[in-house]
């Protein structure tokens, strides 16, 4: 079983956001960088079907720059049998991420590509079915459920009230949705190991953006707060003004 | 005449409820720039008949591709349809919802077709007759707004954000040819509905959500007389360390790393609000918190207040809102 995971240097989600004073990024001084919580579904699906297996390779692939080796290194630790960092500076938008993606992947030879279903930082959610679209392979995205059976994929996908059963043969791309499975953390020994794991890295160009950033800023505030009071004595003067003030009764 | 395609979803024959949000939003559009509105309708058996309602929001085309094998989605099927009608039509922009569907057809259509798309859009501006999005990232701690530099414009619009409103078009409807000759490398093979046939957070004008504050995944009766007093809109959603505690599924949690929501109406009880919870649902219209720590985080974004034992609040919430709505 040969797996493919793409993984994404993000903030943690307990980060608070700022943005930097012309408004192109956010401010990253102070902030707490994590391998994206859903790409630790993926690759803990990856190391349970090569263990289920009990042969093959778990590749981590990941796009960005010189600080996603970080990120690498986690999932080496988590037991990743190897790291590709494609670095590249460009801007991105999600299509741009998909091409320099799905152009490393037709090199490899693979079984199956897991992503997490999206990052927490663009929020896309666009990567994983962009790519499978870009190599002509089936894809499962938000899936909460896999079984592997003869080269079978039957895959739960998670949709509006309830899920979609999907199937499809390998080769294959699925993006992970929390409950797939329960991510292992990595072990000391896991730690050391990885620090002898083979780690290539690439220098990528990226193709044209379609989208352009015109500014970041912060959400729109919300109206100051009132407390209506304590206790059980006040929630009819809170259905009140739910009603006659807030019109949302 | 230049286009705004609107793909309208559908489900068993249906229009599924944020297909009016999305011809809604695709006419506005239309109406700023002076395009046609074409809505695309891809589904099982009924799909036309149910189509045809789409002339009242402004469709003034209406495009339905029908066929036994559509009634649920199929990716491949459906991206060689839309991608046909793209071809056909050139459009400005073409307008999916942010569902699950409307989120996995759009980034495959991209890919397809080689173009940019903007995913869970917020608001929706013309300059030079281009659309510019805004959109919500890093689970709404940040906004950010964007130029397309080529044309169509993909976009998805977030469930619940843009008003469906009445402006009536043409509405002629026409029949696609569907091919049977497809065969799809990805097969929808059924559907598995919820234990509850519950509206999802995402797309429910009305949320109770709770926190660990309840102490118990027994306790969630307090929450769901609520939203049964709340009636047909209201549904239930879950703070992280709820789900992740196992007393309630993952598809109702609310948050960065769960699901963003924008109803007119959000209960958060018992829930402190944590950075990642107050990011997924800071855009609601109106916020209630009960929590017994008048020092947590939640009131900072709550509309309203009330400090105390939800054990006391909720079951006179409960009867005072049972009241009020059938007043």
């Amino acid at each position: 079983m040969r797996s493919i995971v793409c993984v994404k240097r993000v903030p943690d989600s307990e980060a608070r956001v700022r943005i930097a004073g012309d408004g192109s990024a956010i401010d990253s001084s102070g902030v707490k960088y994590v391998m994206n919580p859903y790409d630790e579904f993926a690759l803990e699906q990856a190391l349970q079907l090569k263990e289920a297996a009990g042969e093959g390779t778990v590749t981590a692939i990941t796009l960005g720059s010189d600080e996603a080796k970080e990120t690498l290194r986690s999932a080496l630790a988590m037991g990743a049998d190897e790291g590709v960092l494609l670095r590249s500076d460009g801007s991105m938008d999600g299509l741009v991420v998909a091409r320099a993606l799905a152009d490393e992947i037709s090199q490899r030879e693979f079984d199956l590509v897991l992503f997490g279903k999206q990052a927490i930082d663009d929020d896309n959610m666009q990567v994983p079915a962009m790519v499978a679209q870009l190599l002509s392979l089936p894809c499962a995205t938000v899936v909460v459920d896999m079984t592997l059976d003869s080269g079978t994929v039957t895959a739960k996908r998670e949709v509006e009230g309830g899920h979609e059963i999907v199937e499809f043969e390998l080769p294959g791309v699925i993006a992970a949705q929390k409950g797939l499975n329960e991510p292992r953390y990595p072990s000391l020994k896991g730690i050391m190991a990885a620090k002898r794991k083979p780690l290539e890295e690439k220098d990528v160009t990226v193709s044209e953006p379609g989208l352009e950033l015109l500014g970041l800023a912060p959400p729109p505030a919300r109206p100051e707060p009132q407390i209506v009071g304590e206790g059980p004595e006040v929630v009819p003067e809170l259905v009140r003004r739910l009603r006659e003030e807030a019109k949302v009764l | 005449m230049a286009t705004i395609l609107a793909f309208a979803e559908t489900r068993d024959g249906a229009l599924r409820p944020v297909a009016a949000e999305v011809v809604s939003a695709a006419r506005s559009l239309a109406d700023e720039v002076g395009a046609q509105v074409v809505a695309l309708v891809v589904g099982g058996p009924g799909t036309a008949d149910a189509a045809s309602d789409l002339a009242r929001l402004g469709a003034d085309r209406i495009l339905v591709a029908e066929a036994e094998s559509l009634s649920v989605y199929q990716p491949d099927l459906a991206v060689e349809i839309l991608a046909g009608v793209v071809g056909d039509s050139d459009p400005t922009a073409v307008l999916f919802a942010a569902s699950a569907q409307g989120k996995d057809l759009s980034a495959r259509a991209a890919a397809h077709l080689g173009l940019a798309l903007a995913s869970e859009v917020t608001d929706i501006e013309v300059a030079d007759g281009t659309p510019v999005v805004t959109r919500p990232m890093y689970g709404g701690k940040a906004y950010g707004r964007f130029r397309f530099l080529g044309a169509p414009a993909l976009i998805s619009i977030r469930p619940n954000v843009f008003s469906v409103s009445e402006s009536p078009g043409e509405g002629s409807v026409e029949t696609l040819p569907v091919s049977e000759a497809t065969v799809p490398r990805t097969r929808v093979v059924g559907m598995e509905a919820a234990a509850r046939a519950a509206l999802d957070v995402r797309e429910a004008p009305m949320v109770v959500a709770g926190g660990r504050g309840l102490q118990d995944a027994d306790n969630w009766g307090l929450l769901e007389d609520l939203v049964a007093a709340l009636g047909d809109g209201a549904t239930l959603g879950a703070s992280r360390a709820v789900v992740d505690a196992g007393w309630r599924p993952h598809s109702e949690q609310v948050g960065q790393t769960g699901k963003v929501v924008s109803p007119n109406l959000y209960f958060a009880v018992g829930i402190s609000g944590a950075i990642q919870h107050l990011a997924g649902m800071r855009t609601a219209g109106v916020i209630v918190a009960v929590n017994k720590d008048p020092e947590a985080p939640i009131f900072g974004v709550a509309n309203y207040g009330v400090v105390g034992d939800l054990f006391e609040i909720l079951p006179v919430l409960t009867e005072e809102v049972r009241v009020a709505r059938g007043a």
